[in-house]
């Protein structure tokens, strides 16, 4: 296999708009739209909790929305799995994890579905979505995805599987290992690399040697892809193409969103100390979020009512599940002993 | 009933729990046409195919987490670890995502995937191909460690194991794959974790003992008796969760406890038991409860000299167990 640069993913038809060429509904695209706005407000409500002292920690999916929305549209609900990490707020939410569920969550309380309150926030799980749970050692999901590709292949089924993480986790041995597995077996597996720019304090070049994650994909005999991740369209294009790709039987992809994190990197952090507010003002003009909502009002589909309405409808949704969070109980100190093991099988 | 080797305990098992259950597949380094380095998989590939009997690349912590990856979707994967010298590089997949998975989503999702491990020394391996690595890994909640020792043991845990839905680590003493022959039924019989197994009764004192360790302690016994001295010989079989009652219930009765294991001394698997039987038998006891292990130094050595000094054997056990029937 020749070294191949990445794909830029271009439209034709200049005269239709990209989610019409795509075959994208209008209703969809509003809904795409939707659903970042959600998980944009219900994520900084959980940064004013953890300012407000109510809840312990947040980690932040602000500024990767666009790309976590068209990957959850990409995907096909109930069927394809995906192996999320930590900033995929926006991701698990438009999935259908529930915004009560995020916030019992951030408050580690009785009844939260993803781990019975044992994980820290952001550590998304629900198997009846097909969203495996997240752990906080980074990358490990990387290869996992590999190994329930394996399994569809085997099982014969047109299932693909997606696992997402940082750019910075790319250095991990699991990252290389399971791509290594996914080229191998021709896997129906997508690989999509959140490039927001920074590990914690470290910037992409103290991260890798070559330009772009995307460019590793010869390696591992499969093609790389960089798009906008600030573009929900362009992300809603990219992701659709690997998957389809895979769903072909015709392997894996390394698809790679160029994004920023427009946030310190956790509620623990202070982004002051390794990167410049100029840099951080600079990146928020490409906002995925100002972007989606400028795509909808050119293109007709929104207007300032309709926004309104879904500012109100959205807080609406926040308020009601902080309130619920906040009021839920604290999990029975000795449930900690549960879960340990299955039942044994009889004999 | 004839008898069947250790090695081919395994082998047996393995084909005919593959006939049974389609969700089975196997993986590892060489498992394919090589059948592996140590011919477990031997003609596996013939009969199951390219797709449920497949040739990994040299990467033990994908190896693993391929595992997961197939379990967590319903299948029924087994990995073979090449030598269970190699598995540290999946140290963080077994112990941090296998054996958590249940644990970190209440339930919700399990991830019960097989991994085969060849252990233990005394076959001129050095370094990195003797290791015990058992007590290292018994120390998980979550993940069930298992060394049957007996072809017998070997069949019914096996096909035990493919029915549990929690990760097990199942080691193989590779020194015990053809030296041990014994029967083992060819029907459908299963054996239980968390069961050890009297191999032995008597009343002067209990020894609890696994692996090639075990067989060692049933030759020193055997040797014991001429002596007049009454050994019992409890081999625990599942490493972890342990079965305490057996253990307890024996040392209650002969008052006295050796543990053998060729891992080395410190935080073995003696440790625990010790502990255990100091904290629930302590009343009952009339020595205090010994351990013939092997050295506190990194690992085997290769010189023969040297792993004949490292390994426990017969010789060293029954001495062990003269000075606690002085004692
Ligand atoms: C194995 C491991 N090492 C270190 C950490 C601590 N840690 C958490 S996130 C992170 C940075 C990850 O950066 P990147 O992969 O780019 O993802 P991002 O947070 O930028 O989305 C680090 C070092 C960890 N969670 N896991
Ligand atoms: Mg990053």
């Amino acid at each position: 296999m020749t070294l191949s640069s990445p794909t830029k993913l271009e439209l034709t038809a200049p005269t239709l708009a990209p989610h019409v060429q795509l075959g994208l509904h209008d209703d969809l695209v509003l809904e795409m739209y939707w659903h970042m706005l959600l998980a944009r407000r219900l994520d900084e409500r959980m940064w004013i909790l953890h300012r407000q002292h109510q809840v312990a920690f947040h980690i932040s999916g602000i500024g990767h929305e666009a790309t976590q929305v068209a990957a959850a549209y990409a995907l096909k609900r109930g069927h394809d799995f995906i192996f999320p990490y930590y900033r995929d707020l926006c991701l698990t939410l438009a999935l259908g994890l529930t915004p009560r569920a995020m916030m019992l969550a951030m408050y580690g309380k009785q009844g939260e579905p993803m781990s019975g309150a044992r994980q820290m926030p952001a550590h998304y799980s629900a198997r009846h979505l097909n969203i495996v749970s997240v752990s906080s050692p980074v990358a490990t999901q990387i290869p996992q995805a590999a190994g329930m590709a394996l399994a569809m292949k085997y099982q014969n089924t047109d299932q693909v599987v997606m696992t997402c993480f940082g750019e910075g986790s790319t250095a991990e041995g699991d990252f290389h290992e399971g791509l290594n597995w996914a080229g191998i077996f021709k896997l129906p597996v997508i690989f999509l690399c959140q490039n927001n720019q920074y590990a914690i304090s470290s910037p992409t070049d103290r991260e890798m040697a070559v330009q772009n994650v995307a460019d590793r994909a010869p390696a591992y005999g499969m093609p790389g892809v960089i798009f906008d991740g600030n573009d929900f369209i362009e992300s809603y294009h990219a992701i659709t193409q690997a998957i389809e790709r895979a769903r072909r039987g015709e392997g894996p992809t390394l698809l790679e969103a160029k994004m920023y994190r427009l946030v310190p990197h956790s509620s623990d952090d202070d982004d002051r100390t390794y990167r410049s507010r100029e840099e951080v003002e600079a990146w928020k003009q490409r906002d995925p979020l100002l972007l989606a909502r400028k795509y909808c009002v050119e293109n007709g589909l929104l207007d300032d009512a309709h926004q309104a309405e879904f500012e109100q409808r959205a807080r609406e949704i926040v308020d009601d599940a902080d309130e619920f969070a906040r009021n839920a109980p604290y999990p029975p100190p000795e449930e900690a002993l549960n879960g340990v093991w299955g039942e044994l099988p009889k004999i | 009933m004839s008898e069947i080797t250790n090695i081919e305990a395994i082998t047996r098992t393995l084909q005919q729990e593959m006939r049974r259950d389609p969700r089975i597949f196997i993986t590892g380094e060489d498992v394919g046409k090589r059948g592996g380095v140590f011919r477990v998989t031997k003609g596996m590939y013939e009969e199951f195919g390219e797709a449920r009997v497949i040739d990994s690349p040299l990467s033990e912590l994908s190896l693993v987490a391929v595992g997961i990856g197939a379990a967590l979707y319903g299948l029924r994967p087994i990995v073979e670890i090449q030598f269970a010298d190699f598995i540290a590089p999946a140290f963080n997949q077994i112990v941090q995502e296998a054996a958590r998975f249940r644990y970190r989503t209440n339930g919700d999702w399990h991830a019960p995937v097989l991994i085969r491990a060849p252990y233990g020394g005394g076959i001129g391996g050095g370094l990195y191909h003797s290791q015990s690595i058992e007590a290292t890994y018994s120390h998980i909640p979550g993940l069930y460690v298992v060394a049957p020792s007996t072809p017998y043991d070997i069949v019914g845990m096996l096909r035990y194991a493919l029915r549990v839905d929690d990760p097990v680590l199942f080691l193989e003493h590779k020194k015990t794959y053809r030296l041990i022959k014994g029967e083992a039924p060819d029907d459908d019989y299963m054996i239980p974790f968390c069961k050890a197994d009297i191999k032995r009764v008597g009343s002067d004192m209990t020894v609890i003992a696994y692996g090639l360790m075990l067989h060692e302690t049933l030759q020193a016994a055997q040797e014991l008796m001429h002596e007049d001295i009454n050994v019992e010989v409890i081999d625990p079989r599942t490493l972890n969760p342990l079965d305490r009652d057996t253990i307890l219930s024996s040392v209650k009765k002969t008052g006295k406890a050796l543990i053998v294991h060729e891992d080395n001394l410190t935080l073995g698997l003696g440790a625990e038991i010790a502990a255990l039987i100091a904290s629930e038998a302590f009343a009952d006891l009339d020595a205090p409860v010994m351990r013939v292990a092997g050295p506190d130094v990194p690992a085997m050595p290769y010189a023969r000299t040297m792993q004949d000094f490292f390994m426990p054997n017969a010789q060293k056990i029954a001495d062990a167990l003269r000075k606690l029937n002085a004692y």
